[in-house]
């Protein structure tokens, strides 16, 4: 199969690589870019470990072909906070133990961070169904729901303290 | 959360665990992450046979394809291996037969991993194919075509223990349960997939970065096998994506990808799928357990007997060691006088188990602490009244020869039996609703080493230079579990400085100094103490020099919040950067080191395996389960665990909490939902869609409680914490839905499907038999 010359818009920039377009996003993004930080856990898209967002919402980097992403804003976990600054949710999951051996973590935060975007004040229901395509062998959970928990909290401070000057 | 944090700066306080913030940017590396310019992929292949022998194998083709740069079979590294001394079994590809289907027959390496794919399918192997051994009470009685020539009847190893006078015991019991028991198999399933990067470097010196819990014994072993001497050898451990016992082996995609790298002279990566997760396995065996216990009217344990079969699978690995904690762990917890067990590691043609969390004690406390709530409800007996009853008074020695140190099990008892309404709620809840209870027990780490030596378990060094930042230099191995962050707690507590000042080197046999790994829950005490010693070495050297300067006795000085201070004296006081260069004045350098090697008196009995349980520190767990099960579709939901654990001395609160929660959570899932389904050998689950490790929707709640009971020998008390609640859960979740539903469920997972046979079996008895069935409980579900 040739390569093709291939525009990806990743974490704000935009990136250009030649991959087959069989070439896996999860592949072009782990060895194309060398954004190692989305996992690989499993052979059949149960685990999330490879989700990042897609225009806003999570998906499974590792059951999507790369080339049918252009044009698309694709954001990694390294696209979360910026220069030096943690944003709220991964400050929440390394604050709380919801990254214990932290492989599963990326997949877990992009979920957080996609769930808190459209929804700022969820209900533990509605945190539990956000996260239900994730797995995570370690924390049994309970962490992983504080942190999002501390994550909506920094959050709504945040909002709280810019609200005025926005008025 | 632990309140109590004694006078400490750090220790006993949460902290976020030091490698976290890499965890969360995605910026740190695990194995399949690293990559060096030349590297090549390197591909297995399985065998597809459960027992075969190899007439012969062709790799010309796959060798002719463009991009392949070197293949590898048995022929390539013909040194045996294997995790124990006593089982040197494996081999880097198998030699003469295939045992399993998975095992390993070749291994390419090649330019990309689709021409790696490609050149597998190349390889020309001339099977001819065996009876396989598929169910072990069937291996036992093999005459002929045994799986390893050297194990006659299939029979890894056994072991027969009698503690004591049960018969005596027996006679003395006013009632007596016999039970037939069956735990399914299950695996780790770490998130993380295997994977191993062996570089050959230019000066002909093999690095090999891997997902391992050991890397001590990897480093041995890729020497015998490569026939390198370890001083040419350096393992690195990059993070690890979880290990929970499936790392703490030699797996053989480390071994053949340092097989190719020497062979191609170049850096090989080898990255597991994970179907090839299951393959090569290492996980809990298939356990069936007879057991037979005896209760006195007045509630006390008079006497144990159980004879236990694991399915050790086609290798040896851990096994001796799994079946003999089996035993050791059995009846420890309580007090207990006269215990027989007879255990039998038996192979069959099937990938080997290993050592998963709560090695060898889950399936035999599931057993034991089930039956004792049957025994309960038979003597009319509160089931945790009985455990009150049957209570170790620390410090003491089992019958078995264990040392016990300390014993928070009375307070983890009253700890569950307040936060979960016991009183209000056992028997006391509507049809289909219930509550049970169990407890568990662990190692701190094994008293005595697989390979026996007198040298220390642990060493740590430190180094402090001029620019006054202390480095802690480790063998422990970080998998997740918090063992970097407990040591630098540790090291910024004894300095009195705070925890960024300390940077860690961790897990790298060139750079740092020997431990023996992470698994069976050691890191904490053993690498806490050697960390604990080195630390105070570095603390008193700092300070004779500091009382030297001022003309004071050392004892006069105090080291806190970042300064040496004179404790009567405010004038004599130095920061700790002041005091460093004093030291260094003083001393030249500044070389910390610490060891620890377990005490004697902690080492066990003298009989033919009691090698093995011995530690030097037990932790323990009670559980209370509570659960709804829905009596038309057999469907169980957990509505919440209260989870006790003694772990002496809770260092890092957050990360004790974590491994609380981690534990009962996989306790749950192999009591209603994780089971590796066999079909002549076949694995018919293998991957996380099949085999079912719970997602949010299903974990209960758990609540989790800190138990502190300050062992004398622990790091400020501290024991193990990682491992010793999982064997509470299944068992307590067991005996919930017989409060619920009144059916025993003798058999894991427990599935809807044996709740319905049971409940109809139930119905069939009290029908047809009056009232005399109605109080008799009913065993379901204990068939293969």
């Amino acid at each position: 199969m040739n390569k093709e010359l291939t525009h990806l818009r990743v974490n704000g920039e935009e990136r250009e690589i030649a991959i087959t377009p069989n070439r896996l996003l999860l592949d072009a993004l782990r060895e194309d870019l060398g954004l190692t930080g989305s996992k690989r856990g499993c052979d059949d898209s149960s685990c999330g470990c490879c989700a990042v967002l897609i225009d806003g919402t999570p998906m499974l980097s590792c059951v999507a072909l790369a080339a049918s992403y252009e044009g698309r804003e694709i954001t990694t976990v390294e696209g979360l906070g910026g220069p030096g600054e943690l944003d709220p949710v991964q400050e929440g999951y390394a604050e709380m133990g919801g990254a214990q051996c932290g492989y599963c973590t990326p997949g877990f935060m992009i979920a957080t961070k996609a769930l808190l975007d459209r929804n700022p004040d969820p209900t533990m229901d509605e945190i539990r169904e956000a996260l239900s395509g994730n797995l995570c062998r370690c924390t049994g959970y309970m962490q992983i729901y504080e942190s999002v928990k501390y994550a909506i909290e920094k959050l709504r401070a945040k909002s709280a303290t810019q609200a005025p000057a926005t008025r | 959360m632990a309140k109590d944090t004694n006078g400490y700066n750090i220790i006993g306080k949460p902290m976020a665990m030091t490698d976290a913030r890499a965890k969360v940017t995605g910026l740190g590396k695990y194995a399949d992450d690293l990559s060096v310019p030349g590297m090549l992929i390197g591909k297995i292949l399985h065998s597809p046979h459960a027992h075969a022998r190899i007439r012969s194998i062709d790799t010309s083709q796959a060798e002719a394809l463009a991009g392949v740069k070197v293949t590898a079979t048995g022929e390539d590294a013909r040194n045996p291996y294997g995790i124990l001394p006593i089982g040197h079994d494996e081999r880097a590809f198998a030699l003469g037969k295939a045992l399993y289907i998975g095992d390993n027959i070749a291994a390419v390496a090649a330019t990309t991993p689709e021409v790696a794919e490609r050149a597998l399918d190349l390889i020309r192997v001339d099977y001819e194919q065996l009876p396989g051994w598929f169910d072990p009470e069937e291996s036992m009685k093999a005459s002929s075509n045994w799986i390893n020539e050297e194990r006659p009847q299939n029979i890894e190893k056994e072991y027969h223990h009698v503690f004591g006078d049960p018969e005596k015991g027996f006679g003395e019991a006013d009632f007596i349960a016999e039970e037939r028991y069956y735990a399914g198999e299950v695996n780790q399933a770490a998130m993380e997939p295997h994977a191993t990067l062996a570089v050959w470097e230019p000066d002909n010196r093999l690095t090999v970065h891997s997902s391992t819990q050991v890397p001590f014994y990897l480093h041995r072993t890729i020497a015998a096998v490569c026939e390198m001497p370890m001083s040419q050898i350096r393992v690195i451990k990059p993070l690890i994506g979880g290990g929970f016992g499936g790392k703490s082996e030699i797996i053989p995609l480390e071994v053949a990808a340092c097989v190719l790298a020497k062979k191609a002279r170049k850096p090989v990566k080898i990255t597991y799928t994970r179907e090839e997760v299951f393959l090569a396995h290492r996980g809990r065996p298939i356990t069936i357990v007879y057991l037979k216990v005896g209760l006195s009217r007045a509630g006390k344990i008079t006497a144990v007997q159980a004879r236990v079969i694991q399915d050790g699978g086609a290798y040896c690995g851990y096994g001796p060691v799994t079946v003999l904690y089996s035993g050791a762990l059995l009846g420890a917890i309580y007090d207990i006088a006269n215990v027989q067990y007879d255990g039998f590691r038996v192979l069959t043609n099937k990938p080997a188990c290993g050592a998963m969390r709560g090695h060898g004690t889950v399936n035999v406390r599931f057993a034991f602490e089930s039956i004792l709530d049957q025994l309960s409800h038979q003597a009319g007996l509160d089931p945790l009244e009985v455990r009150r009853r049957n209570l170790l008074k620390a410090p003491c020695i089992t019958a078995n020869s264990l040392r016990v140190t300390s014993y928070g099990l009375p307070e983890c008892i009253e700890k569950v039996f307040e936060r979960s309404g016991w009183a209000e709620k056992k028997g006391n809840l509507p049809y289909g609703k219930g509550v049970g209870m169990a407890c568990s027990h662990y190692v701190s780490g094994a008293a005595n080493p697989i390979i026996r030596s007198n040298m220390p378990h642990t060493t740590v060094h430190i180094k402090i230079d001029r620019d006054a930042a202390v480095t802690v230099y480790t063998g422990a191995s970080e998998i997740g579990q918090g063992s970097d962050t407990m040591q630098v707690q540790i090291a910024a507590e004894i300095l009195g400085v705070s925890t960024d000042r300390i940077k860690l080197v961790a897990a790298d046999t060139e750079l740092t100094p020997i431990d023996l790994g992470s698994y069976s829950s050691r890191v904490t005490f053993m690498a806490g103490n050697a960390c604990l010693n080195a630390a105070k070495d570095m603390r008193d050297q700092i300070v004779a020099a500091v009382a030297r300067k001022f003309g004071c006795a050392a004892d006069d000085f105090e080291v806190k919040d970042g300064r040496i201070s004179h404790k009567s004296d405010a004038g004599k006081s130095l920061s700790f950067d002041e005091a460093v260069t004093v030291a260094l004045e003083f001393h030249g350098a500044l070389v910390a080191r610490g060891t620890y090697a377990p005490p004697e008196t902690a080492r066990g009995g003298k009989f033919k395996g009691a090698g093995v349980g011995p530690s030097p520190a037990y932790s323990y767990s009670a559980q209370v389960a509570e659960v709804t099960v829905d009596p038309e579709t057999g469907q169980v939901r957990v509505d919440k665990i209260v989870a006790a654990h003694d772990c002496g001395k809770a260092l890092n609160p957050l990360t004790v909490e974590g491994q609380i929660e981690g534990s009962v959570y996989m306790g749950f899932g192999q009591a209603l939902q994780e089971d590796m389904i066999w079909k002549d050998g076949r694995l018919m689950n293998p991957s996380l869609l099949e085999y079912r490790i719970p997602a949010t929707k299903e974990n209960p709640e758990i609540e989790s409680i800190i138990v502190e009971s300050i062992d004398p020998e622990g790091p400020f008390g501290a024991k193990e914490a990682g491992e010793g609640s999982l064997a509470a859960t299944i068992p307590a979740i067991a005996n919930a839905i017989f409060d619920a539903v009144g059916v025993r469920i003798n058999s894991t997972p427990i599935t809807p499907d044996k709740i319905l046979d049971a409940l109809r079996e139930k119905q069939k008895l009290a029908s047809g038999n009056g009232a005399n069935a109605a109080n008799k409980p009913v065993a379901a579900g204990g068939r293969l």
